[in-house]
């Protein structure tokens, strides 16, 4: 289907490239102790943001849970201020405050990066409360993943997203699996997308691995909702190529299950459709990615150039406008 | 001046706010047509409507989320839990999303939100429903606290409050909903600064520092004890964080003797910190070691004579007085 708010389609395969060589790009400097704490890679998933992206208007409101490095690219945080944040430093996207898991940018609408489990799902149905109250049309993009969905917030915010009609998608980034639990060791459900009839809230299945179902699914989501606010759920089935952190080797799965998810690769497979399709060359496909691995490249160089926040700056945002107490 | 209820300051004080600012509304259980668990709410839901004066199911984590989320985009929720004993349930929303959000987005989200509510004993409630959560909520970065005891107090703190830039808890009482006070006319625009306590009776001998419920008892006791030649100053801190350090000093280097009655428990609370920092910045201005009046250090038993022996109380503060004055 079209919609006069789909974005272009080798715009949004760039993007997908630049989440992945940017990501590539972070674990290698992790791995070489530049970059501090905890780093979730986002590696496999990329088409399940940039579809969300391409289904929806830059001023939609998004919130997402800690692995986050590519909910702030694909809304246009630069890949600068996302390494510099995970190096630390002042030209940070939260000024080396946040870190990986707390990347933030108001200009763009990213509202977070957040850390506890399922705790950000009741703030994305206030911003959806925010929106209607003002009487606008924007929609809430909700992101998190099927760990979350056995956490009490998660469960209060859909039924009161569902009591008042909140215009806000929950969508559940099923990777199969929270940290080495898998879904059917952790959820007594068979389909996580059951969820959201106990809530009488609408519930889609989108495969993850698959840009354009995940726009298409999204885009029918988002006009009804633009038309008449309400919540929805959407279950898009996808898979993380790394364990659940740098320091995991996620041995709880089996090389067949990585391997089965590799073969359709959501960038190889947008990459084939645009080629088939006559819209994108070989050539094209290179420059892109070159310029993909040249950003992440540079991201890095200007992080390593830019200045440690000032130790001044450890009182400065405790309280709004500097006080103290 | 006008005498009126605590509940109807609070009353006025979310009435007038609600009436200024179309970006201010208020959320919790019961808040809307029930009016109120302790009718704090009456006639709200009325005068501004539905979707201003909000019921919610029983969900204090997620509609206390829901406030921080609101106020990231721009409005200024009230959030009414129908006691700070219930908002312990949604603790993860009050001290890690709200005051943290600023620091973590490196000063681009500031949480303009006012959680309110009865805070601490009130009569026979047993241990779930009688905990006194200022000293936990202290201890966060980022939250400010204010412990009204008087109807004036009640209005102008609330109404500030609301106008704050950052999270602020208004921990009201149960216990003093119902009592009176002198308070400016409607139309004045009372608005107390958090931060600054109140000498609500001068005296000589000994500084009683209090707030929240333990402000009635201190009053009681000094009264009292001005029958026995003893001139007791009592010092209502109002807020919690910030902390009026210049009153307490103030009135401690006058009168050389102090007692602090808390209505929390005395392990790490609110008295443990003002005894730290009166010792700290005055110690030669003591001239006997301080003294803390607080809860036991036990949960709270239902049973009256129970309860009455696990909380501060007027005689309690009167004996420490007379500890600390050697008399």
């Amino acid at each position: 289907m079209s919609s006069p708010e789909q974005r272009d389609e080798v715009e949004m395969l760039s993007l997908m490239l630049l989440i992945r060589r940017f990501e590539e790009r972070a674990s290698q400097q992790y791995q070489a102790q530049k970059i501090g704490g905890f780093c979730h890679l986002y590696i496999g998933q990329e088409a399940v943001v940039i579809g969300a992206i391409a289904a929806t208007r830059p001023d939609d409101y998004l919130i997402t849970a800690y692995r986050d490095h590519a909910h702030a690219l694909a809304r246009g945080t630069s890949a600068d201020a996302c390494m510099a944040e995970l190096y630390g430093k002042v030209t940070g996207c939260s000024r080396g405050l946040g870190g990986s898991m707390h990347f933030f940018d108001k200009a763009n609408h990213m509202y977070g990066g957040h850390a506890i489990v399922g705790a950000h799902v009741p703030l994305a149905a206030g911003m959806a409360f925010a929106a209607k109250y003002r009487g606008e049309d924007r929609v809430t993009l909700c992101f998190f993943g099927d760990g979350a969905i056995n956490q009490g917030s998660f469960h209060e915010a859909l039924n009161l997203a569902g009591l008042y009609k909140l215009p806000v998608i929950f969508i559940c980034e099923n990777n199969l699996f929270a940290m080495g639990t898998s879904v059917e060791r952790s959820t007594s459900l068979k389909q996580i997308v059951d969820r959201a009839e106990g809530y009488d809230i609408a519930g889609y299945v989108a495969d993850g691995m698959n840009f354009r179902d995940v726009r298409d699914k999204l885009a029918e989501v988002v006009d009804g909702i633009r038309k008449d606010p309400h919540p929805a759920f959407v279950e898009i089935r996808t898979y993380r190529y790394r364990g659940h952190s740098m320091s995991d080797p996620a041995s709880y799965r089996t090389k067949d299950q990585l391997e089965k998810f590799r073969m359709d690769d959501p960038i190889t497979r947008l990459r084939a459709q645009l080629t088939r399709e006559g819209k994108l060359t070989n050539e094209q496909f290179d420059a892109m990615d070159k310029g993909a691995k040249d950003t992440a490249l540079a991201s890095v160089k200007f992080a390593e150039q830019s200045e440690e926040p000032p130790l001044e700056d450890l009182y400065k945002y405790t309280y709004a406008n500097g006080e103290s107490t | 001046m006008r005498e009126i209820t605590y509940r109807q300051a609070l009353n006025e004080a979310l009435a007038e706010e609600l009436e200024r600012d179309q970006n201010v509304f208020l959320m919790g259980e019961e808040v809307a047509q029930y009016n109120g668990a302790y009718k704090v709410s009456q006639g709200l839901l009325d005068r501004f409507g539905p979707m201003r004066i909000i019921d919610t199911p029983i969900s204090e984590n997620g509609f206390a989320g829901m406030g921080v989320g609101a106020a990231m985009v721009g409005l200024r929720p009230i959030i009414e839990f129908m006691t700070f004993s219930f908002s312990l349930v949604a603790f993860d929303q009050v001290v890690n999303n709200a005051p943290n959000m600023l620091t973590m987005s490196g000063g681009q989200f500031n949480i303009p939100i006012t959680f309110r509510g009865p805070n601490g004993p009130a009569h026979q409630l047993g241990a779930t429903h009688s905990h006194a959560t200022e000293c936990l909520y202290a201890n966060f970065p980022g939250l400010k606290i204010c412990t009204p005891a008087t109807p004036r107090d009640a209005k102008g703190l609330l109404k500030t409050a609301i106008r704050d830039n950052n999270p602020v808890l208004v921990l009201e009482s149960e216990l003093l909903y119902s009592s009176k006070g002198m308070v400016e006319p409607l139309e004045h625009d009372l608005l107390i600064p958090l931060g600054q306590a109140e000498l609500k009776r001068e005296g000589s001998d000994v500084t009683i520092i209090c707030y929240a419920q333990t402000v009635p008892l201190a009053l009681a006791a000094a009264e009292a004890l001005e029958g026995e030649e003893i001139s007791a100053e009592v010092l209502d801190l109002r807020s919690i964080k910030p902390l009026d350090l210049q009153a307490i000093l103030a009135s401690v280097s006058k009168t050389h003797r102090v007692v602090v009655a808390e209505q929390d428990r005395p392990y790490c609370g609110i008295g443990a910190e003002i005894c730290y920092r009166i010792q700290k910045e005055i110690f030669d201005e003591l001239d006997a070691p301080i003294a803390r009046v607080s809860q036991e250090d036990v949960p709270m038993p239902y049973n009256e004579r129970l309860e009455q022996a696990a909380l501060p109380s007027a005689e309690k503060i009167m004996a420490a007085v007379k500890k600390v004055c050697y008399a």
